[in-house]
C-alpha cells in the first residue's frame, strides 16, 4: 500500500505494518475527537515514525495515487480537523 | 472509517472537482500540465519569498545584536569608571533586547524550516511534473480518445494529489510567512522610528554614554584646572600632559592595562 505523509512524500508498506499502525491511526482519531492537544500531537508523531520505520519511499516520478493520507508532522489539531471535514483547508 | 481512509477519500474528491474535462480527454492532459508548470513557479516563488522573509529576519538579529554589545561595551566601561548605576542601567537595557534576539531567532529558524520544506516539496513535484510529461506523450501518441480515459485518470489523479498536497504546503508556508512578516515589519518600524535606539542606544541609550563621556570630560577639566593651578608654578609650563593622562584615565586606564 502507499502512503502519504503530507508535506513529506509517499511511502510503501506491506499490508501488514498497515494492520500493525491501524490501532496508532485509532489513536490519532480518538485525540481528535477527544479534542486532547498534547495526546493529538503525541499519537501523531508515534504514527508518522511508525510510517517512516516501516515504508520505504515510493518512486519520487511515479505518479500512483495513495491509499491512504496522512496529516504533516506539524499540523495542528483544528487543521487535521477541517481536513476531514469536506470544505476543508485542502485546496481544490 | 479511519482517519488516515477519510483524507485519502476527501483529497482525491477535491483532486478529481478541480480536473477540468476537455471533450477530447487528451486535452486534459495538455491543460493539466499547464497548471502543474503553474504551481511549479509558484513554490519557486514561494522558496524564494521565505528566503527572503529569513534574511529579513537575519538582518534584524544582527542590528539588535550590535546594539546589545554596545550596551555591555558600555557596561563595562561604566564599571571601570565605578559607575555602577550605569552599568545597572545599560546592562537592563541589553537584557530586554536579548529577550527580542531570542525571539527573531526562533522566528529565523522556523523561516528556515519552511524554506527547507517549500524546497523538497519542489523537488518532488519537479519529479512527477517530468513523469507527467512524458506519460501525457505516450498517452497522446498510443490511445484513441476512447482508449485514453483510463490511462489519464491514472495520471491525472496521481498528480493531483502531489499538487494538493504541495498547493498546501505553500499555502501554509505563506500563513506563517505573512505572521512573521507582520511582526518584522513592527520591529522595522521600531528601528527606524527610534524607539527601540530609544531602548539601547541614540537617545536614551546615549544618556549612558554622555554621562560616560561627561565623567571622562569632568575629569578633563579638573586636569586642566590642576594644571592651569600649576601654571603658576614657575617649574609647570609643561606638566599638563603628564596630569592629564593621569586624571582622564584613571580608574579606567588601569584596568585595561591590567593584561600588559
Amino acid at each position: 500500500m502507499i502512503v502519504r505523509i503530507l508535506g513529506e512524500g509517499q511511502y510503501d508498506l506491506s499490508d501488514d505494518a498497515i494492520s500493525a499502525l491501524n490501532d496508532l491511526d485509532a489513536k490519532v482519531e480518538a485525540a481528535i475527537e477527544a479534542g486532547d492537544d498534547a495526546a493529538f500531537h503525541g499519537a501523531l508523531a508515534t504514527l508518522l515514525d511508525g510510517v517512516r520505520t516501516a515504508g520505504v519511499p515510493h518512486d519520487a516520478d511515479s505518479l500512483d495515487s495513495s491509499d491512504l493520507i496522512l496529516p504533516m508532522a506539524d499540523a495542528s489539531l483544528a487543521e487535521v480537523r477541517d481536513m476531514l471535514d469536506d470544505d476543508g483547508l485542502i485546496p481544490g | 472509517m479511519s482517519m488516515w481512509q477519510r483524507i485519502s477519500l476527501i483529497f482525491r474528491s477535491k483532486a478529481n472537482k478541480a480536473l477540468d474535462r476537455a471533450e477530447d480527454p487528451r486535452e486534459t492532459l495538455d491543460y493539466s500540465y499547464q497548471r502543474q508548470l503553474d504551481l511549479l513557479a509558484q513554490v519557486r516563488r514561494g522558496v524564494a519569498d521565505v528566503a527572503t522573509s529569513r534574511k529579513r529576519v537575519e538582518l534584524q538579529v544582527n542590528q539588535l545584536q550590535g546594539q546589545a554589545d554596545k550596551l555591555q561595551g558600555q557596561a563595562e566601561q561604566a564599571i571601570k569608571v565605578s559607575r555602577e548605576d550605569l552599568a545597572r542601567e545599560a546592562l537592563t537595557r541589553k537584557s530586554g533586547l536579548t529577550q527580542q534576539i531570542a525571539d527573531l531567532k526562533t522566528q529565523q529558524a522556523q523561516l528556515q524550516g519552511e524554506e527547507e520544506k517549500l524546497t523538497l516539496a519542489q523537488q518532488r513535484l519537479s519529479a512527477k511534473v517530468e513523469a507527467f510529461r512524458t506519460r501525457k506523450e505516450t498517452i497522446k501518441a498510443t490511445y484513441t480518445a476512447a482508449e485514453a480515459q483510463t490511462k489519464i485518470n491514472e495520471a491525472m489523479s496521481g498528480i493531483g494529489e502531489e499538487m494538493g498536497d504541495v498547493g498546501m504546503a505553500i499555502q501554509r508556508a505563506e500563513d506563517k510567512t505573512a505572521q512573521m512578516q507582520a511582526r518584522a515589519g513592527a520591529i522595522d518600524e521600531l528601528i527606524a522610528s527610534g524607539a527601540l535606539d530609544d531602548q539601547s542606544q541614540l537617545n536614551r541609550g546615549d544618556d549612558i554614554a554622555r554621562e560616560l563621556e561627561s565623567m571622562s570630560s569632568q575629569s578633563e577639566v579638573e586636569a586642566e584646572l590642576a594644571r592651569l593651578k600649576g601654571g603658576s608654578a614657575p617649574a609647570a609650563i609643561e606638566p599638563g600632559g603628564d596630569i592629564l593622562e593621569e586624571e582622564t584615565k584613571t580608574p579606567a586606564a588601569s584596568e585595561t592595562q591590567d593584561p600588559t
